[in-house]
């Protein structure tokens, strides 16, 4: 299968588990796992050219400019990781599908869970470190989806936004390093870089690139000094923790790490940097564990110990230690799966994962006990178990590591770190499993084993410990495969049999001393945990929120005394910032020579001019009174077009009168209910202030405009280009509608959606309002001017019912002719938009939705998808996106006249106009209908009450 | 001419500005519109001025920038929509509230309030 389908795969999937909610957890578990298995066997369908030693790539340019390409790679590395990712996946989906409660939302948890393998896929098979680093980010976030799951936590949303937090960083961080990185090798191919090693280590920017990239590795990997954020993410559903925080996500960093192997290591910054690192975690993270009394927190900090174990082992730049690295990831993601597995299984049926109040579950719980314990074992290096295979393997690596101080350290300290790692193995297998028989009564809830749902799939892999620690020779072909495409041509693969008895040498002793020691630090647990306990220690999570907390602080600091909830304010700084920036421009930059004639002024130019200007003023002034400033707005509005007119842009004054129309009727609307005068509020001294800022930002407007009217632009106008084609290829001879339909379709296509969104935001807003408190509110509304005695006057009734046919044909006509003359679609919608408002002022709103065939909302949908399908339209003939075609044709009687699909388009953006302002319209006018309740449609209805009707002469409105 | 437009689009843009400082919804609303005249006539000047020769193709020489004229067009257009939301959301805050005042209670610009 292509390697394309494999990453895409969980990604189309993900859609189907949150769709298929209704149908079932059955069909959606079912769904989910399909999706995967389908991935896997993909997958596998390349193995045999993996087993060939073959790599296998595809991949097509996406932005060759930026070097940013789909290419996707699959070698023994990838192909590893993408089996765990992928294996683990499906059985997590069956332990996720029965481990959820019923009323956990089982759609969108599998959607996260098929997001995140998708992105994990991804990763792994990703050829470009660019595309690579996108689906880094991308299973940062799915991973904060997962963590945060159950929302209803407190703890669950802090470890997913500390998560987010630490891995965001440290992606932002990697992304630094793999640009230096692509810039170095001249390419962001991996194919290239792995190939580059000197040059690259050569490079003065190695240090920099490589301490970036170890930042997000190991801030993914939770390495020592941000290895915080793992355990808190354990507030995540126990599915999400076996897979992201032990057997995938977790080991992104890990898998980096393996990849860069090639060019990164071998240099004494990496070595110090990442064996150091990985020595800290693994003893740190195993002394930790021992003391948790939370079973999950255990587990997540004992993978934390075992990641730190393999960062150590990449560290150690040799081939053997990649080899033991690369063992030790896949023997980790089995047993500790498994384990975290069993743990949730202990949590299901226990209700606490306490290990201080559980215990003796062996009797209740054999089948769970079996899994733990094997698993456990295997964690702690006990032979026939495949835990013990590569711990051997590690000790013999790290035996003859010298990083600093005396020469025994570095075996010591490992050796102490597994030490640790048995005991807290044991102390898992023995105060929780061993012990006494108790009264099943004694636990939260009654333990019993849970059914093979939520058992077979740790038995899975536990099946898969025993195999390998058994016979480990069936393991190790793979191992190797795997390592010789981690080293690359660097190395050989070490030619070194994994088998479990080598005769009595160091790493034998030091893992004796490892197990018993672990046995009797398990003896000495009570002593140790009450010295613990004593201990002061820096607590990572109150300094990462201290952290926090002065960066929000900082911040407010920063921010708040511009940004304090007063619009006024915020007016004033944006008005004051873009004058000086503009006083920059116009000091620093040069102004050209005035080319362009004056044209000369006429008496009724100055006319208009005078009539716009008065009325600005007016509105200024005299605003307090809002009806009044209503109609200076709308002589501001008629003069504008009439300019537009005057100016030769006929389709623009069409536009801006019917805008006008609409716009004061809406306005008119919204005065219904707000109140009709402005209070005087401001000191003079601040409307003084104001008057000189707006007569500054108008002088400076002014002083732009005048500017540039006289002077050519500095590049010549794509318009002469518009003006020659329109004919020609768009078979129109109104350019401005060719513009829009044709040359400019798409931008066009873009506003009708956004006009959509718009006027469905204002439908929703007004459901919000009807539905909540306000409702009442409007109710008991008493309206504050005495009603008219008739509501639907009947000869207002009989002229817009006249009316209407005359306007649709006039609209019709608009439409028709917008190609060639001033008209089209978005004219011809805003007026019949108008033809049909006046419906309902004229006979009211029950009498206008009576005769309403089609809701508004699917005029709108039909309008973008009529003018969406006639972009596609193009495609079946060759064509890119939205291409129109015309054509003449004559039919006796009439005239010839011209088809072009850009009237389809047109017809598109017609609808979606017409449904926009309709729906918004309606909405406003619903407040106003669910506020007076009485609503006759009949012509004449004389309203007998108003006389005994006392009216509200409150001038404040409602 | 040119004297005529650009102190049209001045006068406006400094009632604007002067309206969209005040503290009340309903004049801010106006003072945006104002804005969106002053910004509409600012870009479809960009095209410079042309009396009589509208970009419809016929036999003559000169026509007026058709460019500048598709885009207004739209911004007109939704210019009616971002204020249809606008006053949808001020309406809705009076209704919820009985306040009309754009600025946050605690902010001090509200202070000198009566």
């Amino acid at each position: 299968m292509s390697l394309f389908l494999i990453v895409a795969l969980p990604f189309l999937g993900a859609l189907l588990p949150g769709l298929m909610n209704s149908a079932g957890r059955q069909a959606v578990g079912g769904v989910t796992f399909t999706v995967s298995l389908a991935a896997f066997i993909g997958l596998l369908t390349n193995l045999p050219a993996i087993l060939a030693g073959e790599v296998v790539q595809t991949g097509f340019n996406w932005f060759p400019q930026l070097g940013l390409n789909v290419t996707l790679m699959l070698d023994g590395l990838g192909f590893f990781f993408a089996l765990l990712i992928l294996g683990i996946g499906m059985l997590i989906i069956v332990y996720g599908r029965h481990y959820l409660a019923r009323e956990d939302n089982m759609g969108e948890f599998f959607t996260y869970l098929l997001l995140f393998q998708g992105a994990m896929v991804g990763i792994v098979l990703s050829d470009n470190i660019l595309l690579l680093l996108i689906f880094w980010e991308l299973t940062s976030l799915s991973s904060f989806l997962l963590i945060g799951y159950w929302k209803h936590l407190e703890a669950g949303r802090q470890g997913a936004r500390m998560a987010l937090t630490v891995t965001g960083m440290g992606g932002l961080a990697m992304i630094g390093g793999m640009l230096i990185l692509g810039n170095i090798a001249g390419s962001y191919d991996l194919s290239v870089i792995l190939q580059n090693r000197e040059a690259i280590q050569a490079d003065p920017l190695y240090v920099p690139a490589l301490l970036l990239i170890l930042i997000g590795c190991f801030t993914k990997s939770a390495q020592f000094p941000f290895h915080f954020w793992l355990p808190h993410a354990m507030a995540a559903p126990t599915p999400v923790s076996a897979y992201l925080h032990s057997a995938t996500m977790v080991k992104a960093g890990i898998f980096l790490m393996a990849r860069m192997w090639p060019v990164l290591s071998g240099t004494p910054e990496w070595f110090y940097v990442v064996t150091t690192a990985g020595l800290i975690t693994m003893v740190l993270g195993a002394v930790i564990a021992l003391f948790k009394h939370d079973l999950k927190a255990l587990l997540a900090f004992s993978t934390v110990s075992h990641l730190g174990l393999i960062t150590m082992l990449l560290g150690t730049g040799t081939a053997f230690g990649a080899m033991v690295a690369v063992f030790h990831i896949l023997n980790h993601a089995t047993f500790k799966a498994a384990l975290f597995m069993s743990a949730g299984i202990v949590d299901h049926e226990t209700k606490t994962r306490d290990i201080r109040i559980l215990g003796g579950l062996r009797h209740l719980m054999p089948i769970t006990f079996v899994i733990a314990t094997l698993g456990a074992l295997s964690m702690a290096g006990i032979p026939l178990l495949n835990g013990f295979l590569s711990k051997e393997m590690m000790l013999k690596e790290m035996e003859k590591t010298y990083l600093f101080g005396p020469e025994w350290l570095v075996p010591a300290l490992v050796t102490f770190g597994s030490l640790m790692s048995a005991a807290y193995c044991f102390r898992l297998i023995g105060h929780t499993f061993l012990g006494k028989k108790r009264d099943p009564e004694s636990y939260p809830a009654k333990p019993h084993d849970p059914g093979p749902g939520l058992w077979l799939p740790p038995a899975i892999l536990i099946v898969l410990v025993v195999a390998i620690g058994v016979a480990p020779f069936l393991a190790a072909p793979f191992v190797k495969l795997v390592t010789a495409s981690v080293i690359g041509s660097v190395a050989e693969v070490p030619d070194y049999t994994i088998k479990i008895w080598h005769g009595v040498n160091t790493p034998l002793i030091m893992s004796i001393i490892a197990i018993v020691g672990g046995l009797i630090v398990l003896a000495l647990f009570k002593p140790l945990l009450a010295v613990w306990d004593k201990t002061p220690r820096p607590e990572a999570k109150s300094i990462f929120d201290d952290i926090i907390a002065a960066l929000l602080m900082w911040a407010r600091w920063a921010i708040h005394p511009l940004h304090n909830g007063a619009f006024t304010r915020y007016a004033m700084i944006a008005t004051i910032a873009i004058l000086a920036a503009g006083y920059h421009a116009w000091t620093t930059g040069t102004v050209g020579e005035a080319v362009r004639a004056v044209q000369p002024i006429g008496w009724v130019e100055v006319a208009g001019w005078v009539m716009l200007a008065a009325a600005t003023v007016g509105l200024a002034s005299l605003h307090h009174n809002r009806l009044l400033a209503l109609i200076l707005i709308g002589i501001v509005g008629l003069m504008v077009s009439v300019g537009f007119v005057y100016l030769s842009a006929p389709d623009l004054a069409m536009t801006q009168i019917t805008v006008e129309v609409v716009t004061i009727i809406l306005l008119l609307l919204a005065l219904n209910f707000l109140p009709n005068v402005t209070p005087e509020e401001s000191p003079l001294w601040k409307r003084i202030r104001d008057v000189s800022v707006a007569a500054v930002g108008g002088l400076a407007a002014m002083a732009l405009s005048y500017h540039y009217l006289l002077r050519d632009a500095v590049v010549a106008p794509i318009s002469e280009f518009h003006l020659a084609n329109s004919y020609k290829g768009g078979g129109g001879t109104n350019v401005v509608n060719v513009i829009l339909v044709d040359f400019r379709g798409f931008d066009t296509y873009a506003e009708i959606i956004v006009l959509g969104i718009a006027a469905l935001l204002i439908y929703a807003l007004t459901e919000t309002l009807l539905s909540g408190p306000v409702r009442a509110r409007l109710l008991n509304r008493v309206p504050d001017k005495p009603l008219s005695g008739t509501q639907h006057p009947m000869m207002m009734v009989v002229l817009t019912r006249v009316m209407m046919p005359v306007v649709l044909m006039v609209g019709f006509y608009i439409f028709l002719r917008g190609h060639n003359e001033p008209g089209g679609g978005f004219i011809a919608g805003l007026v019949v938009s108008i033809g049909v408002v006046m419906q309902y002022m004229a006979s009211g709103f029950a009498w206008a939705e009576d005769r309403q065939r089609f809701p508004y909302h699917g005029i709108i949908g039909a309008g973008v998808l009529i003018a969406g399908l006639t972009g596609i339209g193009s495609w079946f003939v060759g064509k890119p996106f939205m291409t129109t075609d015309f054509t003449y044709v004559r039919i006796p009687p009439f005239q010839e006249f011209e088809l072009a699909t850009a009237l389809l388009f047109d017809l598109g953006v017609f609808l979606a106009v017409l449904g926009a302002v309709m729906l918004s319209l309606e909405s406003f006018s619903r407040l106003a209908r669910r506020a007076h309740i009485k609503d006759s449609d009949e012509p004449m209805d004389i309203d007998p009450s108003r006389d005994q009707a006392v009216p509200n002469t409150n001038p404040e409105g409602v | 001419m040119e004297v005529l437009v650009a102190s049209a689009i001045g006068i406006m843009t400094a009632a604007g500005l002067y309206l969209v400082m005040r503290l009340r919804t309903f004049p801010v609303i106006l003072g945006i519109s104002l804005l969106t005249y002053a910004v509409n006539v600012f870009l479809f000047a960009s095209g410079r001025l042309t009396v009589g020769a509208p970009p419809i193709l016929t036999d003559a020489e000169v026509y007026a920038d058709p460019l500048p004229q598709a885009l207004v067009l739209t911004a007109i257009v939704i210019s009616f929509g971002m204020t249809a939301v606008v006053v949808m959301i001020s309406l809705g805050a009076y209704l919820g509230s009985n306040d009309d005042r754009v600025n946050d209670p605690k902010s001090d610009e509200t202070e000198d309030v009566t």
